[in-house]
């Protein structure tokens, strides 16, 4: 909850000039007069990730993962999780729950009609859960941003 | 055919916003400060019931906040815009029209949606803005603007309705009527409550039974739509773009006084930058600058307030020269030896950019360029975050900038930020 602004360093100071000329390098293809581009007709559109990933805008959030405890399902520490909280949870989904108070990603998984919490770890355990565990779900996940190589 | 309008209403908004991504709040009281950390802007339940008022000087009732452990932020509207844009987005897909009434509030027109059963809709609605935001709202519903904001306030106070009411049908609405007081009635000001109750109209249902031609003559047209929506007939459609502002105001109390003109032209920079910002997003262009400053007139010291206008030589919306006349104007009006408050940009006489009428004697070098850079401006600052590239007369410390020391994490526009779960 620190003012984050605060640590923002201003990195450079540029003159501003409007007198120069500003360069704009604009690249477009000369009009061909003769043959049409036997590819207009195939014309797509651009892959556009957002809609790839995100199909309920209004009701999905970003989320960054802490801890190891999901790394069998390839879920790793910094990793960003894709949730929708409008998506009903049912279990052999891997949900953002609240428990004691803390936003948990785990499997949601039912057993003999009851209730637990998996983590994908062998150094952790499965949470039961029951009717006096304060415990709600916020979000089901629908992707994982795991990121190899970061270029700034 | 009869219309339906529903007026949803975010419940303690800022609250909300702020318990949807901090699980530990559920169950505490919590409050939201108004910029500078100054007063009480926004309530959770709990507080409401421990006799802590909206509007309270923050310093005013610390000791309150440590006896009940209350959850304290400073306004994060970043975040409360984002969540707003979301609510508003759910109720668009269930509406034939939206109009979006404030940051926590919007008119819906149902209509044609009839063959439903409109009970179960719109706790539908209620539900799933609830599940895929965290925002609880309270929902009125009726067949004129004005009767679903009498429904909405019914089930704000009546909990029992878990926070929908529809006043569509009602067997006794009449009755209903006769609980609200004249001054509760949206559209109803000060001057009308004042005049009404000289003629003894008290409540609602009183005026929805007083007389067309007597309405008319004393309140113009304006009253008797408000007479007329009383009585179900629907006068007020959904307003929807809301028309270019006519004037652009960026002004804000300083965090701490500010005594030099170094940091008095900082910050009326700064300032002038947003304004600029504003005017381009709406594309228009302004004729007239006002700079204003003031000292602290609740303080007991030396006081000055001036204010100073500027006719630009040709309508615009460059940052640069907004900003290069606004500095101009605040050195005529700045005067040493006083602790300054408050200062600020007010930008009028406002043309849509396309109209400019472009002056002869023109002073600026060229405006096709300066369009092209504040586009470039406006696409960085859009795309890193707002004042990635900024004027460096708006400085670099801002010593003199807002206090939000309370603040919550942009939890859903800045990836530094986002919410943070535990896999342990």
């Amino acid at each position: 909850m620190t003012n984050k602004r605060k640590n923002l360093k201003v990195k450079a100071i540029y003159p501003v000039s409007t007198d120069e000329e500003l360069e704009l390098l604009v690249f477009y293809p000369k009009i061909q007069a003769g043959f049409p581009s036997p590819a207009d007709d195939y014309l797509a559109e651009k892959l556009d990730l957002n809609k790839y990933l995100i199909k309920n805008k209004a009701t999905t959030y970003c989320v960054r993962v802490e801890g190891d405890s999901m790394t069998g399902a390839g879920i790793y520490s910094g990793d960003i999780l894709i949730v929708d909280r409008s998506i009903h949870p049912r279990e052999n989904l891997i949900v953002i729950a609240i428990l004691d108070g803390e936003l948990t990603v785990k499997w949601l998984k039912r057993e003999n009609g009851k209730l637990y919490l998996c983590p994908d770890n062998n150094d952790f355990s499965p949470i039961h859960i029951n009717e006096e565990s304060e415990f709600q779900i916020w979000g089901v996940v629908i992707h994982c941003i795991h990121t190899f190589y970061k270029s700034f | 055919m009869n219309k339906i309008f529903a007026l949803v209403d975010c419940d303690n908004f800022y609250v909300s916003c702020e318990r949807a991504f901090n699980p530990l709040l559920r169950n505490r009281p919590v409050i939201v400060l108004s910029n500078n950390d100054g007063c009480i802007i926004a309530r959770s339940n709990e507080v409401k019931k421990l006799d802590i008022p909206f509007g309270q000087p923050y310093f005013k009732c610390r000791d309150k906040i440590d006896k009940y452990n209350i959850a304290v932020f400073s306004s994060n509207y970043e975040l409360y815009g984002d969540m707003s844009r979301r609510v508003m987005e759910i109720l668009a897909q269930y509406a034939v029209d939206i109009e979006i009434y404030s940051i926590d509030e919007a008119f819906l027109e149902l209509e044609g949606l009839r063959r439903f059963d409109l009970d179960d809709y719109v706790k539908e609605i209620q539900q799933y803005v609830l599940k895929g935001t965290g925002i609880p709202v309270t929902i009125g519903v009726g067949q004129t603007k004005t009767l679903a904001k009498i429904a909405s306030k019914y089930a704000k106070k009546n909990k029992q309705n878990n926070g929908v009411f529809n006043i569509v049908n009602h067997p006794d609405i009449d009755q209903l009527l006769e609980a609200v007081p004249v001054e509760d009635i949206w559209g109803i000001g000060r001057q009308y409550d004042k005049f009404l109750k000289k003629f003894n109209i008290n409540n609602a249902r009183q005026l929805k039974y007083s007389q067309d031609k007597w309405i008319k003559k004393h309140m113009t047209v304006v009253g008797l739509r408000t007479v007329w929506e009383l009585r179900g007939q629907s006068c007020l459609s959904l307003e929807q773009l809301p028309p270019a502002k006519k004037e652009i105001c960026t002004s804000r109390s300083f965090g701490r006084p500010v005594e030099s003109l170094q940091e008095m032209r900082e910050a009326i920079a700064d300032y002038a930058s947003r304004a600029a910002e504003k005017l381009r997003k709406q594309n228009s262009a302004a004729s007239i600058l006002q700079v204003f400053l003031t000292t602290n007139r609740f303080k007991e010291e030396p006081q000055y307030f001036n204010c100073i206008q500027i006719n630009l030589p040709t309508p615009t919306n460059d940052t640069f020269e907004i900003v290069k006349f606004a500095c101009k104007g605040i050195e005529k009006i700045y005067r040493s030896n006083f602790r300054y408050k408050k200062a600020g940009v007010f930008l009028t006489d406002i043309v849509s950019k396309d109209n400019i009428q472009t002056n002869l004697f023109d002073t600026y070098p060229n405006r096709d360029k300066s369009k092209k850079l504040m586009e470039i401006l406006d696409l960085l600052n859009s795309k890193y975050g707002s004042k990635t590239v900024q004027v460096a007369s708006a400085g670099t410390k801002k010593e003199w900038a807002m206090q939000r020391n309370l603040k919550s994490n942009n939890y859903t526009t800045n990836w530094d930020e986002l919410p943070r779960v535990k896999a342990k």
